[in-house]
Formats: C-alpha cells, sequence, structure tokens
C-alpha cells in the first residue's frame, strides 16, 4: 500500500512522517512518534481514550485520517509537559483529585479538558460534563474528573483576573 | 496509625498522567506478528470444514490454525484458586479454538499474519461449512425435555443445581397469622466496558512461552495457559503491565491460551492478539442473567418466620465461573437477612449465549437487585416501615453463617443507614410522596448489602510478599496481588510504610507482575486484595522491619529489641530520639566488610477468615410519566468497610460502582436476535455506557468500623458500591409512582409497559 509523507506539528515541533495512506492519525503518532499516551479503546471514534487537540480542538485521533494531519498543529498528553518533565496544572490536578483509576482513559480525558480550563468564564458542572461526554471512564463515576475540571478552570480564571 | 487512612494521591498517578505508565499495547515490538480470531456466525452446532484456500492467498499471511489443529485437550478458563480435588475443580469444557459452536461468535479459527489488516482480511475470506442447530437462547428452552445437548458432560443443560436449607421452611410456614408475599425478579446481561480491551502479545525466550497481557490475575493465566497448552507451569511466564481495568472480565484466561499457542506455531516469534471493542463485547465474558423467584412468610411484628428463593443463571456457551456466581447469590440472600428458616435453591444452565463470568460483586448485584427490591415488595404489602424491618431483620454483629461460617466481625450498617436516611430525609420525603398525582413525581428508595472479603472458605487464599532493602533506605515491594485501577499499588505502599515506619517517598511498588519473578497471589478479584494480601503485606513488613533492627542492633551494639523504625530513622523505642537512619543501616548492611547481608523479607499468608463489608444507597428519583424517564435527583452511598484505607481512593471506588450499579439499574443491557443469537449492540455506542453527562453527582460517606480480622482494620470495599444502587432507584420508582418494576434496567420501553399496565399511562 502507498506511503505518503505527512509533515504536521507535533507537540511545538515540526515533524514529517511517511505514513502508509490507510493509516489513523492515532496510528501515526503512536507507530511514528512513539505518543504512547494515546490509547485505542474502540478504535471507531466511541470512546474518547485516543483525544488529541488538532489545531486547538478535541478530535478522536482514531477516525482522523493520517493524511488529513498535513500542516496541522498536533498537541498530545506528552506535549503538556515542559522538558524537564514538570506537568501542568490539569496533569496535577487530575493526580490531586484522585480523577486518576485505571488511567486508560485518563490522557483522553485530559486532553478533552484543554478547552474547557482555557476558557474566560466558569462553566457550570453540567457544561463541563457535557463537554467530556465524548470520552468515557468506567472506573470513577466522573465525579473526581469534572472536579478536576472545575478546579483547574476556577484557578486559571483567577490568575487571569489577577494578571 | 500515621500513614493508614490520610488521603493521599495515587502511587501511580503521575505515570498515568504524563502518559508514561505502559500498558499491554504500548510494549508489544513493532516487528510482532498479528493474529485475529474468526468467530463462528451460527450460535449452535458443527463446523464441518473449512475452505482456507483464498485465505492463504492473502500476502502476508504466515499461519492459519483451524479447530482442528489444536491441541485435544479441554480447560477452564476462571480466574479461581486451582483445587487438587477433582470435584472442586473448575469445568474444563473448551479448547484453543472449538468445532462444537457453542454460542454465536465462537471461536474457530485463527489467522497469524505480518500485519494486523493482512489477518483482518485473510479471517474474512475463510469459507465455513457449518451443521447448524435451532440456538438455544434462554434458560426455560435449555432445560426443556429433549433440548440439545450444548455440552456432551451436561446432558440436560444445567452446569449445576444446589440447594440449602437453615430450619424447617415446611415447618416455619405453618405458624398462624403470617403474610406472604411473592415475588419474581430478573437481572439482564450486562458487560465490564473496561476502556482497554481484552488483549495480549505472545513470544517465546529461554524455552519458555511469555504472555504479556491485560490481566487481573497473572499467576492464574499461567495455571491456565499450562493447562491448555499441555505443557508445565514453569515453560509459561505471565507478565502483567498496568492494565485499563478489568471489573472481573479479565479475571478469566481471555485471549492468552490461544495466543501462547499461536506463538508455538510461528516459531517463537512475538504475535500480537488484540481483541477489538466489538469482540471484547461479544466474545469476553458478560454478567450472568438471572431470574429468581422470592417467598416471604413474614410475622404481624414485622420479623421474618420463613423465606425462600429459586434463582436460575444463564450461563451461555462455557462454564468460565459456572455456578460459583449462583451459588454466591442464593447464599448473599441467606446472610442479609439471617432469620427464621431459609432455603434456597439455584440452577446454573448452558445456553447458547455468550459466556457468563465474572463482574463486579459476583452475583451480589443480581440478588441484591431482588432481594431489596423483594423487601420494599414486603413494605408495600403490609406496610411495615422500610427502614425498620430491615433493622430488625439484617445481619448483626457475631452472626455465623451455618453454611459457611463467615463471622460477622464488625458492622456498621445500622448507622451507614441512619447516615444516609439522615443525607436524605429518606423518612420524611417517602411520607410525602407517597401521595402525588400529575405526570411528573418524584420518589425516594433505599437498600443495603453484606459483601464478604475474599473467598475463604470456599477457596485457598493465598499471597505472597518479597520486600527488598534497597541501598539507599528505600524498599522494594514484590506483590502478585495486581494493580487494576482499584488503587492496590498505593494502599500497600501505604501499608509497608505503616508497618516497617517508613516515609510514603522511601516505598517502591513493583508494579508490574512478572510470574517468573512475582511472588505468588491469586489476584484482583472478590475485593480481596487489600485484606488478604494486605495481610501478606503486613506479616512481610513485620519480618522485613525485625531484620532490619536486627542489622541497626549490630552497628549500634545494641539490644535491637530497643529499637524502633520512625520515618526512616532508627530510634530508641518509644523515644523519637533519632539514632541512625535507615539509609546508613542500608548501606553499610550492603556493603559491611564484617558482615555484609541483603536485608529481604518474603513471607506467604494463608488467610483462613472472611468478614462482611456492609452498605446502604439512598437516591431520590423524578419520574417523567408520560416521557417514561427517570431522572437521579440526588444519590448516596454509605458503606461500612472497615477502616479506610485512603479516603480519596475509597471515595473513588464507590463513586466507580455507583455508576456502574446506575447503569445497571437504568440503562445497560445487552440486546441479541433472538434467531441467531448474535448480539446486537456489541459496541459503545449502542450499548449504553453512562456518559459523564448522563451521571448525576455522586456522594459517598463512610461509617468506619475496626474490623479485627483485618489487617488494618479494613475490609472488603473495591465491588460493594455498585450493589445497592439499582435497587434503590427501582424502590424509588416505586414510592414515586406505586408502580413496582421487577426487572432491571428501567428503561422506557420497559417503564411504558408497567405504566400502561397499572394505569398511569393510558
Amino acid at each position: 500500500m502507498a506511503n505518503k509523507n505527512i509533515t504536521c506539528t507535533v507537540n511545538g515541533k515540526q515533524r514529517t512522517f511517511a505514513v502508509d495512506v490507510r493509516s489513523s492519525l492515532s496510528d501515526m503518532l503512536r507507530g511514528n512518534a512513539g505518543l504512547d499516551s494515546i490509547k485505542h479503546g474502540c478504535d471507531v471514534g466511541e470512546c474518547g481514550a485516543c483525544t488529541v487537540l488538532i489545531n486547538g480542538k478535541p478530535f478522536n485521533s482514531c477516525i482522523y485520517m493520517a493524511i488529513w494531519a498535513e500542516g496541522k498543529d498536533i498537541l498530545t498528553l506528552e506535549g503538556l509537559s515542559d522538558t524537564k518533565g514538570t506537568i501542568s496544572d490539569i496533569q496535577q490536578a487530575f493526580i490531586d483529585e484522585g480523577a486518576v483509576q485505571c488511567g486508560f482513559c485518563t490522557p483522553g480525558f485530559i486532553m478533552s479538558s484543554i478547552p474547557i480550563i482555557n476558557k474566560d468564564t466558569p462553566s457550570s458542572r453540567e457544561e463541563i460534563r457535557k463537554q467530556v461526554a465524548g470520552n468515557l471512564c468506567r472506573c470513577t463515576g466522573y465525579e473526581h474528573i469534572v472536579d478536576a475540571i472545575e478546579k483547574t478552570q476556577k484557578k486559571r480564571i483567577a490568575e487571569k483576573k489577577q494578571n | 496509625m500515621n500513614i493508614i487512612g490520610k488521603p493521599l494521591n495515587r502511587v501511580d498517578a503521575y505515570d498515568k498522567v504524563t502518559g508514561k505508565a505502559k500498558y499491554t499495547p504500548d510494549l508489544v515490538s513493532p516487528h510482532a506478528l498479528h493474529a485475529k480470531v474468526l468467530h463462528s456466525t451460527i450460535a449452535n452446532g458443527w463446523v464441518k470444514e473449512f475452505d482456507l484456500s483464498e485465505a492463504w492467498k492473502v500476502e502476508g499471511v504466515v499461519d492459519i490454525v483451524t479447530c482442528f489443529d489444536v491441541p485435544d485437550i479441554q480447560f477452564p478458563t476462571a480466574g479461581h484458586p486451582w483445587s487438587t480435588e477433582p470435584k472442586h475443580q473448575d469445568i474444563a469444557d473448551r479448547k484453543l479454538l472449538n468445532a462444537r459452536v457453542r454460542c454465536y461468535a465462537d471461536d474457530i479459527a485463527a489467522v497469524v499474519a505480518e500485519t494486523e489488516i493482512a489477518a483482518e482480511v485473510a479471517v474474512r475470506k475463510i469459507k465455513v461449512t457449518y451443521e447448524e442447530y435451532t440456538p438455544i437462547l434462554s434458560i426455560e428452552d435449555a432445560m426443556k425435555e429433549g433440548a440439545t445437548v450444548i455440552h456432551e458432560e451436561k446432558p440436560n443443560n444445567v452446569v449445576v443445581h444446589s440447594s440449602y436449607e437453615i430450619g424447617s421452611f415446611e415447618e416455619a410456614i405453618k405458624e398462624k397469622g403470617l403474610i406472604k408475599v411473592v415475588g419474581d425478579y430478573e437481572t439482564p446481561i450486562v458487560t465490564h466496558c473496561h476502556i482497554e480491551p481484552a488483549n495480549s502479545f505472545a513470544y517465546m525466550e529461554d524455552g519458555k512461552i511469555v504472555v504479556v497481557s491485560s490481566t487481573q490475575i497473572p499467576h492464574i493465566v499461567r495455571r491456565v495457559c499450562s493447562q491448555a497448552l499441555g505443557v508445565g507451569f514453569g515453560t509459561i511466564r505471565i507478565v502483567k503491565p498496568y492494565i485499563g481495568g478489568g471489573f472481573g472480565n479479565k479475571q478469566d484466561a481471555l485471549t492468552e491460551p490461544l495466543n501462547a499457542y499461536l506463538t508455538t506455531r510461528v516459531g517463537g516469534r512475538p504475535v500480537r492478539l488484540a481483541y477489538t471493542r466489538e469482540e471484547t463485547f461479544a466474545c469476553t465474558r458478560t454478567r450472568h442473567a438471572m431470574k429468581f423467584h422470592i417467598e416471604s412468610y413474614i410475622r404481624p411484628d414485622g420479623s421474618f418466620a420463613a423465606r425462600s428463593i429459586e434463582a436460575y443463571s444463564n450461563q451461555g456457551a462455557y462454564a468460565s465461573h459456572a455456578h460459583a456466581l449462583v451459588a454466591n447469590s442464593v447464599n448473599g440472600f441467606r446472610m442479609m437477612y439471617p432469620v427464621g428458616a431459609i432455603k434456597g435453591e439455584a440452577y446454573t444452565v448452558y445456553t447458547n449465549m455468550p459466556t457468563a463470568g465474572a463482574m463486579r460483586a459476583y452475583g451480589i448485584p443480581q440478588i441484591g437487585f431482588a432481594l431489596e427490591a423483594h423487601v420494599d415488595d414486603i413494605v408495600a404489602k403490609t406496610g411495615f416501615d422500610s427502614i425498620k424491618i430491615r433493622k430488625q431483620n439484617m445481619m448483626k454483629l457475631g452472626f455465623v453463617d451455618p453454611v459457611t461460617t463467615i463471622t460477622c466481625h464488625s458492622t456498621g450498617l445500622e448507622e451507614c443507614i441512619d447516615k444516609g436516611e439522615k443525607y436524605l430525609s429518606y423518612t420524611k420525603k417517602r411520607k410525602e410522596y407517597e401521595k402525588q398525582d400529575g405526570p411528573i413525581r418524584r420518589g425516594v428508595g433505599m437498600a443495603i448489602f453484606c459483601y464478604k472479603t475474599g473467598v475463604y472458605p470456599i477457596s485457598l487464599e493465598t499471597s505472597a510478599v518479597r520486600m527488598l532493602l534497597n541501598q539507599d533506605g528505600s524498599l522494594q515491594v514484590q506483590m502478585g496481588a495486581t494493580e487494576i485501577g482499584q488503587g492496590a499499588d498505593t494502599v500497600f505502599a501505604m501499608m509497608a510504610a505503616e508497618t516497617v515506619g517508613l516515609t510514603m517517598d522511601k516505598i517502591h511498588m513493583v508494579s508490574k507482575q512478572d510470574t517468573d519473578v512475582t511472588p505468588y497471589d491469586t489476584g484482583a478479584y472478590a475485593s480481596r486484595q487489600s485484606y488478604v494480601s494486605g495481610l501478606a503485606l503486613k506479616k512481610t513488613a513485620e519480618t522485613f522491619k525485625k531484620k532490619l533492627l536486627e542489622f541497626a542492633g549490630f552497628m549500634l551494639k545494641c539490644d535491637p529489641w530497643d529499637l524502633d523504625i520512625k520515618e526512616n530513622y532508627i530510634v530508641h523505642t518509644n523515644k523519637d530520639e533519632r539514632l541512625l537512619s535507615v539509609a546508613e543501616v542500608a548501606l553499610e548492611s550492603c556493603y559491611s566488610m564484617t558482615n555484609s547481608q541483603h536485608i529481604s523479607a518474603e513471607e506467604t499468608h494463608h488467610c483462613t477468615d472472611n468478614t462482611y463489608s456492609f452498605g446502604v444507597c439512598f437516591v431520590e428519583v423524578e419520574v417523567d410519566i408520560p416521557m417514561c424517564q427517570v431522572k437521579v435527583l440526588d444519590i448516596i452511598n454509605v458503606h461500612d468497610s472497615g477502616t479506610i484505607l485512603n479516603h480519596q481512593t475509597a471515595r473513588g471506588q464507590v463513586h466507580g460502582g455507583m455508576s456502574m450499579g446506575l447503569g445497571y439499574g437504568l440503562y445497560e443491557r445487552h440486546l441479541f436476535d433472538p434467531k441467531t443469537g448474535r448480539m446486537y449492540n456489541d459496541n459503545l455506542l449502542d450499548y449504553k455506557l453512562m456518559t459523564a453527562l448522563d451521571t448525576p453527582d455522586l456522594h459517598a460517606d463512610f461509617v468506619e468500623t475496626y474490623d479485627p480480622t483485618g489487617p488494618y482494620g479494613n475490609k472488603s470495599l473495591g465491588e460493594p458500591p455498585t450493589i445497592p444502587v439499582a435497587p434503590a432507584i427501582r424502590n424509588a420508582v416505586l414510592n414515586a409512582t406505586g408502580v413496582a418494576i421487577n426487572a432491571i434496567p428501567l428503561h422506557p420501553q420497559r417503564l411504558f409497559g408497567a405504566f400502561t399496565d397499572a394505569g398511569l399511562i393510558k
């Protein structure tokens, strides 16, 4: 099957990958870039475990063709820590609020929460629940996940006000 | 206790929020071959012949294996400890691939290929000729005279029939003035929905077959693989990295035995066998659908004079955990209200449905629904107070179950009920909601449960732990007990820190199990690990501490009995003066020119006790009668699980269990084509797993008791939270509408039928 070169920005760096044209973005990021935070729970866009940000918006990377990534800006969970391994506030909140159990859905949830925590006005818990409804979790009942997102959003809004 | 009970962050959380935690799919060699299983397109019959010619033509195919090629060995798959007594052994009723097709999507052949796509394409090109029989999907059809025999060893399709009687039921019901209440209850087939599908990869190394797998039970899977392939236990090595949830499905050998065999067919090259989501739904395990008939005889003072239960469990195609499930259900019926005469009878029946196995709380969610619905039916018929009648008849401290001898060593159930009642203002609201009319009505409901901790005395309960001192004074803890998301590694680290006298940062949990290295433990199930493995860990920690203090005594030239360890320092017993750091002792012990030794400890604990945890769910719902919708307005679970080892992870366990219980009560069920037995909703769109938006805010609370048999006063918590939710919702709908619905889930079609029958919808 034909291969094609795809050039895109992954976690801030421009990269070029030779991919099978049938590949999904998740296959490319896991297989070619070694970004194993992307998890496959269903391969058909049902569970959200493979969520990445493409130009700032969350997508199920398992049903996003690798060839569509040409020229796109892609952010994965690995891109949230700095080069020294210091993690972001939302990752820390997932730890502190006990939002992690088996951890398989965690990367997707954290990626889906980024547009929410970047909002300028606070979201209700109901709104947060709606925005992460594309990510499934069987362990937590979502309670601590919503807590982590809500607290991080509040913290960021407070920080913006101070600046 | 200094560390136990604190709401500490999980020891694996950093790796899990950064993507560093490695799961089975993250460890597969990029050069691995890929296997795909051919699943049957009939539910009942025989494979007569394969035509593999087109499949072999697919580029990249390395091997094709059919049911006619595999070893002629039947093996069991259940994640039970093995019994050396033949009559207690799990039922060995399947081969790696089966010519006798017993369910739709049974495993009949497999392709190994260079790529996943080639394997998939080749599987689709295999042509199969079947001899087909009518699928038997219901228990009734399977038990009919002359029904097709699904397994020749069980000519009437009944896997096991068991019964018990406490006192004389027939005598007891002769008492004058008894009120009789009868009910029939039914629970659906549901599935685990762990987000990581069933998957493994296998290769050969050092003359052994290595299987890396997403399993809850590595040591048991090793035994099952060895039985399935007919090779020695020692020639199989199972490695278990992080796993993306299990909930009992991975308490069974799933892909591992076939995968172990496939690598032997291709010269030991790595072979990946990863089930799709659809296969994980249709071809792994389900929760048993059960039917119950309950009869109760109640005295005018509210005490239970006699009760009986008949239970029927749909096992599906293969035995898996088989009768152990429904036996647990009817035992639970007895234990919850152990008063008066009680008799129970249970049948586990083979059908051509998908194989049922363990799923969170092992038969108790089923009986929990039936029993607690039935208690509210008694309340509805007799007018007794719903809380008072439960408190009057429920298990009390000191109770010894006459069948299993399991003893109630501690109970906070009454306080749990009181706490939940107060939170919801249940009694007040229940009265208020009794007289409503109009299309939208509110109701409150509650349900209680008891749950064992581990499986003693039914099965062997053995656990081993190894502790090794690193030269920097930190401690390596190796356990056969598995972290499956529930937080086991975190509470084990806390236990080790607590008992040895170290701080949490000095504890290194070896999370990955490798059966070549890891001490023996049967694994994660039965909410047993913090209790059974916890006892082993405490014993090991005490031995380890003794050895460490002996060396410190040698260094300090004093009696080790006068020494203790506090926060990484050797201190005088009952004094805080720091004499030496553990790090100094560790370094000296390793590199001493006169007395070097590696300080380590390994102990096995053989658990010969069990204890009950308890809890309650209180829920308030709003029922939209014309729309046939139930909305949960408020919900709380209150648990007595003894000492709460870690409040953060404990709350997480309760929330997750409640969520699963809400799904069980309101949404989840598998649907099947009645003609073929094919599962209709084998995907996460059509199977209604609750999203965050479907989930209300969940409240978790605890009544802490100290259980004298638990290592730190703790008892089971992992599974129980899911038990009481569905019956509490059902009872709340009864309170709201006066309509008793005896089957779950309470989906709109079911409510429409029930409300129409009751005249609420005309």
